[in-house]
């Protein structure tokens, strides 16, 4: 206390009130610098006092610690003017920071930090649709993709085993976009299953996308012309449990030997239990996921595996019509120009450093810091 | 009519989701919630369509004494054992997860203890899969068995011991050829995803009408 009286409180400085941006309205931001006296051990921190005219009354609207220089409110009215001050508290006094101008808060149109994402979607967008139109004038090259290839080999091997197919999409939703792209891939599985009269289990997670898979099989088994083929009873539910689900799908490859697995969606730590529990019975498997982490676990046990975008592709690779194909394209050239702006920015950053270092020259390096604060945070 | 109205619906919402991305404004300032909130209410439906079916499916294995049977029979006593207790947990204690409610004990004595030990079957199949990966039959599996055998000496004590610049080695793998391999996958799991999604937005893609 003897301390605070000898050097005095200090208000923080600079206290500046403004619409949040980029929001939908109902809220203000407050910044300002932190007081000189934060050094004082009887300094507790900040009182944010709001107040609906310069004069006050002012009310308490919230309160941060030592240390922190910004505050949301958003408890506010849109266009209604509001008022607003700082006070630094310590154990023993408070002392307040002048009076903002008023400020309104208001809703935006535009999110000018994803001003960015707007950039690329409309560019690979863009891409895409060129080449759906481009693919219907010319055919268009796509590479082979080899555990899509290996679909018919696979079926076929269960077939000719006498032993049953295991279908798994892990851990996946519907709403989950990898989860549709395992769909086309079980169209194509269950067809090839109906043609050849093999059985098809598919063991789910979540009971939507059990409806789905339950769908997509008697759609299949009815194009193949098998209608009689398709089971409800093998497409169930088991469990929303992350190892609960494990030990229901191991249960039912060690009892059912599935002479093939697909393990085709969203996949976390029980990947390599059934991956490894499908090798042990000796199962030929095609994997496909989009989680890097699993990626390896299924490498290492798996036949084939689709990493990443190839699952994506399954749909446009199994039914290539030309806007499916053109679409692919789409995709590849927005990768090239991700790839050359990624060479670009190296080149662009290093060239920067190198002239600054060399002949003090900083124009370039901060052009370089803007351009890659831009892609960062937006506009 | 059948296929053309979900597609319809599909384009309005996929690019109604588009603009609340980027709006936020309201009425499309707050639509992504809306519609997730719709999803979870439809999924809770659609749980209980889950339930009929695995119990379905394991009462007729029962009934036409099909083979293990005996499995189903455990699943449902488990199954109804545990539904029981949440309920009369619920409405003793107004909490399953009450410390003093059965339901608790069942999951704390039981569940947890079942998924602990699925998770550490785990390191056994680690095990055996790193023992088939790490075979050195061409150059591609020796770099693997090498890097592997690098980052993990690097990334426990007796790694420094053994030589200092074990742990060196190790981050540089993990922090260059692996993330750039990491994130150049990521980078084309990412357009997949855009490519895809404006497929299914344009009706391309239907698979999800089967």
């Amino acid at each position: 206390m003897i301390w605070v009286m000898i050097i005095g409180l200090h208000p923080p400085g600079g206290v500046r009130a403004f619409d949040t941006p980029s929001d939908a309205g109902g809220s203000i931001t407050i910044n300002w610098e932190v007081s000189p006296s934060e050094s004082l051990d009887a300094f507790l921190g900040y009182r944010i006092m709001r107040a609906e005219s310069t004069e006050g009354p002012f009310e308490e609207i919230g309160y941060v610690m030592k240390g922190k220089n910004s505050y949301q409110d958003q408890s506010v009215e849109n266009r209604k003017p509001y008022y607003y001050r700082i006070e630094a508290i310590t154990t023993e006094d408070t002392v307040a920071s002048p009076v903002t101008p008023p400020v309104l808060a208001s809703p935006q149109w535009f999110n000018t930090s994803r001003l960015n994402v707007l950039v690329f979607t409309v560019l690979i967008s863009a891409f895409v649709l060129l080449y759906i139109r481009r693919a219907r004038r010319e055919k268009l090259f796509i590479r082979k993709i080899p555990g899509l290839d290996a679909i018919e080999e696979a079926v076929g091997r269960s077939t000719e085993m006498g032993r049953p197919i295991l279908y798994s999409f892990g851990l996946g939703l519907l709403s989950d976009v990898v989860t549709i792209a395992s769909l086309s891939i079980l169209s194509r599985v269950a067809r090839k299953a109906a043609e050849y009269g093999t059985r098809l289990i598919i063991p789910n997670y979540d009971p939507l996308v059990m409806t789905a898979a339950q769908e997509t099989v008697k759609q299949s088994c009815t194009e193949a012309g098998r209608p009689d083929l398709y089971n409800e009873g093998d497409i169930t539910f088991l469990t929303q449990d992350q190892f609960g689900y494990a030990a229901g799908v191991d249960g039912i490859i060690v009892r059912e030997r599935p002479g093939t697995c697909f393990w085709q969606g969203y996949f976390f730590a029980e990947s390599l239990i059934l991956a490894e529990t499908g090798h042990s019975v000796g199962a030929i498997q095609i994997a496909g996921t989009i989680a890097v982490t699993q990626l390896p676990f299924f490498i290492a046990a798996c036949d084939y595996v689709l990493i990443g975008e190839e699952m994506y592709a399954a749909s446009a690779y199994l039914r290539p019509e030309p806007q499916m194909v053109g679409s692919l394209k789409g995709e590849d050239i927005a990768k090239a120009l991700i790839m050359t702006l990624i060479i670009f920015s190296a080149l662009f950053g290093t060239v920067g450093v190198l002239l600054e270092h060399w002949f003090g020259n900083s124009a370039i390096i901060n052009t370089f810091n803007q351009f890659v604060d831009w892609l960062e945070v937006g506009g | 009519m059948k296929r053309e109205v979900p597609l319809v619906i599909t384009f309005i919402t996929g690019i109604l989701l588009v603009f609340a991305f980027f709006i936020p404004h309201s009425p499309f300032g707050d639509l992504q919630q809306r519609f997730q909130i719709w999803y979870s209410i439809v999924a809770g439906f659609t749980f209980l369509l889950g339930l009929d079916s695995l119990v379905k499916h394991h009462l007729k294995k029962v009934q036409h004494k099909r083979s293990g049977w005996g499995y189903s029979v455990a699943l449902l006593i488990s199954f109804f054992t545990t539904l029981v207790l949440g309920f009369y947990s619920w409405v003793v204690f107004s909490s399953p997860y009450d410390l003093r409610a059965p339901f608790q004990w069942l999951y704390t004595s039981v569940i947890l203890p079942l998924q602990a030990t699925m998770f550490a079957l785990l390191a056994f199949f680690i095990a055996s899969a790193a023992y088939r990966a790490f075979q050195a039959r061409n150059l591609a599996a020796t770099l693997l068995l090498v890097s592997a055998g690098i980052v993990m000496l690097g990334r426990v004590p007796v790694g420094k011991q053994i030589w200092p610049g074990l742990p060196v080695i190790s981050d540089w793998i993990m922090n260059y050829p692996q993330m750039a391999a990491k994130r150049g996958i990521l980078m084309g799991t990412y357009l997949g995803a855009i490519a895809m999604s404006l497929r299914i937005i344009l009706g391309m893609e239907r698979t999800y009408l089967t």
